[in-house]
């Protein structure tokens, strides 16, 4: 297990290094003038001077790369500007202040956010598809497709404000979608969170029904259920302890595929319901052109998105035990 | 994947499968792939239905200039502004349901005082062109990679490979806020406005850069199953040169799941283009577009809530049928697969 563990954050590493290179390089190469890109709609001279300055832009790509990476750990100065301490990602000139530190501010909002959709999501997914594989009747199976037809082509930018103008402005049965910290409160990060962690679930929910659905119908088939059932395990049994492990192994695998449209379909959510995450530092980042910030959100995500695989491959230990991590 | 190349001539069953009735006219005559799928799709109710609504979606955005002319308004003007008795103090229709009524269909957009009727009709033009476009081109990006990266193998296929997987497990939407200014910083300053054109362009360029891998990975794989099969081998050692064999063999066995993926993929990308216009870093005013309608949604909805459902009833419309079009499609192509 340690061994694993080890193995798999080497080789996260080395993907991310290659990412934070290759990004490093579109937006240091790509436009006509970085320096200029990076001080934002608005830019003085002194401030551009002090920008190209900063980074050093007269060096060649690799070497201002090299300060990046080593200011990841040993943290930079920036002149006039200010200090960017030790998982220093870059500054943020159009905002004034380090990019880490904007990010890390955000994160508990986008966290509560996906987490909470993907337990929606896989709780109540799971559950539906589950009782729709006990009773294996028409009506619900059809019910299921169809509504993960509709489901995935639901838009959130429609389905959230349409919910919210119902269930909020008009019924008031819960509060305005906002972020209130866990540690602050638990019941209202709870309520204030629902409506967003719903939307945010409804394009998958559905299909994750049909997915539980197929894949139970398909492990009650199997030589090793008959071998149980033989024996005289009583169905529920056959059904929550056998069948249940091998229908997880796949659903598992497509969640991890899925993490990152939910991570996408968070960034839309909080859009919507106007909730100050990562997603919605990104998007007014590209309305300042505020280029360190957009590098530094590229990373975190591409890191976040490692990082879930790497669960999601140990979760798999647990399921099934055919799996070695070694 | 094959397909019975012969069937009977039984026009009154109009069916594949069945066998005439002794006595009927035993003419054998070939059919082609196209054919056959032809008719299983015209037997498809939900597909033929389908096919109507996204037929009537590309032809509204076609004669878009049409409607505007019989309709006589246009997408740009502010009635509202213009036309007192309109719009309230707050910039709000005043007529119920949105400004609903004979002279605006749909009702007025708040605040501007457009028609929405209007902006709807062009906003198709907007993210069906983008998405035909970004669609044509991931397609035939997708074809050559995944060909060439099934066909060639060994190194090529690695590293094709291994940028298909990262591009695939990234999430997406964030990488296409993040890289569309980065695209137009190459051509335009901060502080100089974007061109119209140049955002419509960088737009396509993001999403096929996002999104060709995913053909790519699917066609990589069937060629990799193919390319072992006999009929390849043969014509390999009847000398054939690898450009025959990969268009004269391989891509005519790969029609149909280009065919798939791409009617998949179409309302894939006028929801992610639809999506950057929400986010406000889609196309600029004052073109038409339904992601901007969104935007203006989703602020304006607490007091005028009409305005929100007509694009969004119109894009589930769209979206629906159009996958609903594509599962019809693959149905009819490959009726042996599971969904």
């Amino acid at each position: 297990m340690t061994s694993f563990l080890a193995r798999r954050v080497a080789g996260a590493l080395v993907i991310l290094l290659i990412i934070s290179a290759i990004t490093f390089y579109l937006f240091y190469a790509i436009p006509r003038d970085p320096a200029r890109a990076f001080c934002g709609k608005i830019c003085q001279p002194e401030t551009l001077a002090l920008i190209r300055h900063n980074l050093g832009m007269d060096e060649p790509l690799f070497v201002q790369y090299w300060h990046w990476l080593v200011g990841i750990f040993a943290g930079r100065e920036f002149v006039q500007f200010g200090e960017c301490p030790a998982p220093c990602l870059g500054y943020s000139f159009a905002t004034q202040e380090p990019v880490f530190g904007a990010i890390v501010d955000r994160f508990p909002v986008t966290l509560s956010l996906t987490l909470g959709a993907s337990v929606v999501i896989l709780a109540f997914g799971i559950l539906t598809g589950m009782i729709a594989a006990w009773k294996v009747g028409q009506p619900l199976d059809k019910i299921a497709s169809a509504s993960s037809v509709i489901g995935a082509s639901l838009q959130i930018y429609f389905v959230g404000p349409l919910l919210a103008f119902y269930l909020v402005d008009t019924m008031r049965l819960i509060p305005r979608p906002s972020y209130v910290p866990i540690t602050e409160s638990p019941v209202e990060w709870f309520t204030h969170l629902m409506l967003p962690w719903v939307v945010l679930s409804i394009i998958f929910t559905a299909n994750y029904t049909r997915m539980t659905r197929s894949q139970m119908v398909e492990q009650l088939a199997e030589d090793y259920v008959r071998t149980a059932r033989a024996k005289g395990m009583s169905n529920r049994s056959v059904f929550f302890r056998f069948a249940w492990r091998g229908a997880m192994i796949p659903i598992v695998t497509i969640f991890g595929v899925d993490l990152a449209t939910l991570l996408g379909g968070a960034i839309i959510t909080e859009q919507t319901f106007s909730l100050h995450g990562i997603g919605e530092l990104a998007v007014r980042a590209v309305q300042n052109t505020d280029l360190p910030m957009l590098l530094g959100v590229t990373i975190v995500g591409a890191a976040a998105i490692v990082l879930l695989n790497i669960v999601v491959d140990v979760l798999y230990a647990f399921i099934d035990p055919r799996v070695r991590l070694s | 994947m094959t397909f019975p190349s012969s069937t009977t001539t039984d026009d009154a069953a109009d069916s594949v499968d069945a066998t005439p009735p002794a006595g009927s006219d035993p003419a054998i005559v070939g059919r082609s792939p196209g054919q056959l799928m032809w008719r299983r799709f015209r037997r498809d109710k939900t597909g033929v239905i389908s096919a109507i609504i996204v037929l009537a979606f590309f032809l509204i955005a076609l004669l878009a200039p049409v409607i505007s002319a019989l309709y006589g308004k246009d997408p740009y003007s502010t009635y509202g502004q213009n036309q007192p008795g309109l719009l309230n103090e707050y910039g709000y229709p005043i007529a119920p349901n949105g400004g609903m009524s004979g002279e605006f269909w749909f009702g007025l957009e708040p605040g501007l005082g457009r028609d929405v009727f209007m902006q709807l009709v062009y906003g198709i033009r907007t993210s069906l062109s983008i998405a035909v476009i970004v669609t044509v081109i991931t397609t035939v990006v997708g074809v050559v990679m995944g060909i060439t990266s099934g066909y060639l193998g060994g190194k090529t296929d690695y590293v094709i490979g291994r940028v298909i997987d990262t591009l695939l497990a990234f999430p997406s939407q964030l990488f296409l806020i993040v890289f569309l200014p980065v695209v137009e910083a190459a051509i335009v300053l901060p502080e100089e406005e974007t061109p119209v054109w140049l955002r419509y362009v960088s737009i396509c360029i993001v999403l096929t850069v996002l999104g060709w891998a995913t053909i790519a990975r699917l066609l990589r794989a069937q060629v990799l199953s193919l390319r072992t099969r006999e009929f390849i081998e043969a014509a390999r050692v009847t000398g054939a040169s690898p450009g025959r064999i990969i268009f004269k063999e391989l891509l005519p066995n790969l029609w149909t799941p280009i065919i798939i993926q791409a009617t998949l993929a179409l309302p894939l990308f006028v929801g992610a283009e639809a999506g950057l216009g929400f986010l406000g870093v889609g196309m600029t005013e004052p073109t038409p577009d339904w992601g901007r309608m969104f935007q203006v949604g989703v602020n304006v909805y607490h007091s005028d809530v009409t305005y929100l459902i007509f694009p969004g009833v119109s894009m589930l419309i769209f979206v629906v049928a159009f996958n609903l079009l594509g599962d019809s499609i693959r149905d009819a192509f490959d009726p042996k697969t599971k969904r």
